[in-house]
């Protein structure tokens, strides 16, 4: 059994509080990403979760047993947790097997059993003709695939990542995150992965928790994030969010509401339970403003125009003062010039929830 | 992260706890009770000695010992001597480091071993080895008819003499502190100046001093503390001369009046510890608030002496053969002939000495012995313990990791005779369980020694730690591994060349120490430092140049054993290694 129970942890150094009340309900065999910016306390709880830090406040259960609370420390050597760590921390001195065998050295088991489980994890992970060669001699993929070996031949039902691709060059990522996608079907164990890395985040993992400044901001499929936010933060932080004001909300029941943005009438998205407002918030990407000539749209002043390959992206100033910065992206083939005057429609937007959940402090 | 932990002590779930909990919490407690028993304990016993003898504090006993005429002169004398000799220090190690690293001067790897190599010999030979250079053995001043007439006063027993050798000794001190400094300096800040238009003279002056100003000062810290507690010149030079310093009045009124006045003496310790601890304070204080640029970027380019490549060259030679050459042959020399003031010539030349030092007399042959394997348990003990320490003080939070560090340092900060004094006031009374008392044998110096060399060890250990990835240990802890199989099987492999370097420091420091056991030794157990002040007080002259000979030849075999397994120390540890 591997689900995490995180229930209300508080974590602080000296005046500094790091983890305000954070909660998270993780599934076993779930790949969880936590997103945040850095300072925003996501290292500080991989480490709780890992026992390297103690707790405040709050409580940690694993697979049903209380690993963390006040009172109560279980030591990291006796969690069974795998971590990948961002430099992956292979030791310098041993051999890739001697590294892959440590934990069951450690263990006692016997030196028979020890070498074949270690080989068979080797090729599992396509190291096995390396077994010999000193991290020293790897390159970045290879030792990533060490560590991952590290955690396989544990048999940990639990793995943590703390940024194991930030170190690494963008044309190496997108094959890491594959290894990574694999491990996880092989293994079936609960991934939790740190990240700032939205794109990261998104691909990777069933369920994403954004973070920021010590707290849980939304934990959520990745989908659901990019077109439900329940705060600003979080419509702002994915996927180059807007947020604008929006006025005179009146839910339409079908799940949808219209609304005035900018004095034009718009058609947005929202939460069922939504109710008729004078103001709110609104967010929405992009992609959702289009091109128009009709005659409600919203009248616009190109500011800037860049060449993005596939696409053009506009900057424009919108709204009847033409105050309020807006980007938008057209199609290719298109041209537009700094100083021409457009028309924009809204075509899809989400009416961010009033009271965002709360989180008491 | 604090490492007890309060468990319900119901019987089977306390027995898994101590095992998990177990490891850890067990290594915490042992480095509590090895630092609290070595440093703490000995220094508050010293503490109540001297302040309440009688179990109350009586300040008119404090104000009379204090006010003693004898006391307020030695005090005056200890605090001239060491501010004279720490300003000589600063101004010679810092015109030698500006010189070697900021210059294209000749030979420099040579000539920093031989500025570097004073710090290592014992103090009171290199006492014994200057007043020797007047002698009419010296083969340097006595063929120029230089050594002094039979029935002058020697130049050197005297403040002056006290003052000029501390200072020339500690010299080093300074140097490796600003070299320290000058390797960190930005490039780029010299060049910019060079681009202004500033020449060598002026950036030395507005740009190099004002930056390097944090290490000079650290360095005269280290001087002031090295020259207030440096048993053997102050002895050797200050007894003879009846210039009584703080040091030479607690060892000579130790010797007079044994146990006895052991509450006085504690008494005059603090006061030392005391002046000790305001001026490191205050020159650390005076260093701090310079701007302190800590930049790895690559080292300022030398620059090129020019015309004055030659003449700067020549005089820093000089120098060396002045301070090293003059006092080290004249030594050889006096311990080449029969007697004292016998001239060294082909015909009087004998080795005599060197044979009755190696071979005949019981007394230096049984102190080496006991010198050497104490040295060596006390390595044998120090280095684990250091890395042990170290593994608290670098990676565990708190106040235990807080108190550990402070306590460590205090025993090396303060002269090796107030740790003399609190040992022997500790160990006095008979041990709970053995029933007698240590005072007099050879264990209360090992005790002395690991409280001493505790931090030295501990140095060059830390600097291995800062350079270990913490993930790695903590990798090994998620491997299930606890903190002994980790110390073992992680940390240990990555720090020993930094261990290494420890031992080798320990061992060269401790082999030939004076300061710490000349309190402490008995007829039942001597060391070899402090055998060489016996030898010369029973007039032995020649005998003790000999001793202080061999151990220059030990010390010089030491660093050069040093320098062959050198390659795979980590840089910037020994401290003789360009």
């Amino acid at each position: 059994m591997s689900d995490i129970r995180i229930s209300g942890i508080d974590k602080s150094y000296g005046q500094t509080q790091v983890l305000r009340q954070v909660s998270l309900s993780i599934e076993a065999g779930e790949f969880i990403a936590v997103l945040g910016p850095s300072g925003c306390g996501k290292t500080t709880l991989l480490r709780c979760l890992a026992g390297f830090e103690r707790l405040n406040g709050g409580r940690i259960e694993i697979g049903g047993e209380t690993v963390s609370a006040p009172g109560r420390h279980l030591a990291p050597e006796h969690r069974g947790i795998g971590v990948v760590f961002q430099n992956y921390a292979l030791w310098p001195h041993m051999s890739v097997a001697q590294n892959v065998a440590y934990g069951l050295k450690i263990a006692g088991i016997p030196r028979s059993e020890r070498n074949s489980r270690v080989s068979k994890v080797l090729d599992l992970v396509e190291l096995g003709p390396l077994a010999h060669r000193r991290p020293a001699d790897l390159s970045g993929g290879q030792r990533q695939r060490v560590a991952l070996a590290r955690c396989l031949a544990m048999e940990s039902r639990v793995v943590l990542l703390d940024e194991p691709l930030a170190n690494l060059d963008v044309h190496l990522r997108g094959t890491l995150e594959e290894e990574f996608a694999a491990f996880h079907a092989r293994s079936g164990a609960t991934m939790f992965y740190i990240t700032h890395d939205q794109s990261e985040a998104l691909a990777l993992a069933d369920r994403v928790a954004v973070m920021d400044k010590g707290r849980i901001l939304q934990f959520d499929r990745p989908e659901a994030l990019f077109s439900q936010p329940q705060s600003e933060t979080v419509a702002g932080f994915i996927g180059e969010g807007r947020v604008l004001e929006a006025e005179d909300i009146r839910p339409l029941g079908d799940g949808h509401a219209a609304a005035s943005v900018l004095g034009r009438p718009v058609r947005l998205r929202c939460a069922p339970g939504e109710t008729a407002r004078r103001r709110g918030k609104i967010a929405f990407h992009p992609g959702d403003l289009h091109l128009t000539n009709a005659a409600e749209a919203i009248p616009c002043n190109v500011t800037r125009a860049t060449y993005r390959g596939a696409y053009l992206r506009a900057e424009v100033m919108a709204g009847p003062a033409g105050d309020i910065p807006l980007s938008v992206n057209i199609a290719a083939p298109a041209a537009l010039s700094r100083g021409q005057r457009i028309s924009l429609a809204l075509r899809d937007g989400w009416v961010i929830p009033d009271a965002a959940p709360s989180h008491p402090s | 992260m604090t490492l007890v932990q309060d468990q319900p002590a119901r019987p089977p779930r306390a027995r898994r706890l101590l095992r998990r909990f177990g490891s850890e919490r067990v290594l915490t407690l042992v480095l509590i009770l090895f630092v609290g028993l070595l440093s703490i304990a000995p220094l508050a016993r010293l503490l109540h000695a001297a302040l309440f003898p009688q179990g109350a504090f009586d300040a008119a006993r404090i104000a009379d010992i204090l006010g003693g005429r004898r006391v307020l002169e030695a005090t005056f004398n200890t605090l001239w001597i060491a501010c004279a000799a720490t300003l000589l220090a600063t101004v010679v190690g810092t015109l030698a480091a500006l010189l070697t690293s900021l210059t294209d001067m000749r030979r420099r790897t040579l000539w920093v071993f031989g500025f570097v190599l004073p710090l290592m010999i014992p103090p009171q030979v290199t006492a014994l080895a200057w007043v020797q250079a007047f002698s009419p053995a010296s083969p340097i001043l006595g063929p120029l008819g230089l050594s002094l007439p039979p029935g002058t006063r020697h130049p050197l027993y005297s403040m002056g003499g006290i003052i000029f050798l501390l200072g020339l000794y500690n010299a080093p001190l300074v140097f490796l502190s600003v070299r320290a400094s000058l390797q960190r300096l930005p490039a780029s800040l010299i060049e910019a100046a060079h681009a202004n238009g500033a020449n060598a003279g002026a950036v030395t002056r507005d740009i190099v001093l004002p930056l390097i100003r944090g290490g000079i000062f650290a360095g005269a810290a280290l001087a002031f503390v090295s020259s207030i507690g440096n048993f053997g010149i102050q002895a050797m030079l200050g007894i003879p001369a009846r210039i009584p310093t703080l040091i030479t009045l607690i060892y000579q009124r130790l010797n007079a009046y044994g146990p006895s006045a052991l509450n006085d003496m504690a008494l005059l310790a603090l006061l030392l510890a005391l002046l000790t601890v305001i001026g490191m304070t205050l020159t650390a204080w005076l260093g701090r608030r310079g701007d302190q640029r800590v930049d790895a970027a690559q080292r300022p380019p030398r620059m090129a002496l020019g015309r004055w490549r030659l003449p700067v060259s020549g005089v820093a030679w000089l120098y060396l053969a002045l301070c090293l050459l003059l006092p080290i042959s004249a030594l050889f020399g006096t311990a080449l002939v029969r007697g004292y003031g016998v001239p060294l010539t082909l015909e009087t030349i004998t080795f005599e000495n060197f044979a009755n030092a190696l071979f005949q007399h019981e007394g230096i042959r049984s102190a080496f012995l006991t010198s050497l394997w104490l040295t060596l348990l006390t390595v044998a003990i120090l280095i684990p313990a250091a890395v042990a320490l170290g593994y608290v003080l670098s990676w565990r939070r708190g106040w235990i990791a807080r108190l550990l560090r402070i306590a460590s340092e205090l025993a090396y900060a303060l002269p090796g005779i107030i740790i003399g004094v609190a040992m022997i006031l500790f160990f006095l009374r008979p041990l709970p369980f053995i029933g007698t008392g240590l005072y007099g044998t050879v264990w209360v110096i090992l005790a002395a020694y690991l409280s001493n060399f505790l931090a030295l060890a501990l140095r060059p250990i830390l600097g291995g730690y800062a350079q270990i990835d913490r993930a790695l240990d903590e990798a090994a802890q998620l491997a299930g591994a606890g903190v002994f199989a980790r110390l073992r099987d992680i940390v240990l492999p990555a720090l020993a060349p930094s261990a290494m370097a420890a031992a080798i420091l320990v061992f060269m420091t401790a082999v030939n120490e004076i300061q710490v056991s000349v309190l402490l030794v008995s007829s039942r157990a001597t060391t070899i430092g402090p055998m060489i002040i016996f030898l010369e007080e029973a007039g032995s002259s020649t005998l003790a140049a000999a001793v202080g000979c061999l151990m220059v030849l030990l010390v010089l075999a030491l660093m050069g054993l040093s320098l062959l397994v050198g390659r795979r120390l980590p840089e910037g540890v020994l401290p003789w290694r360009d």
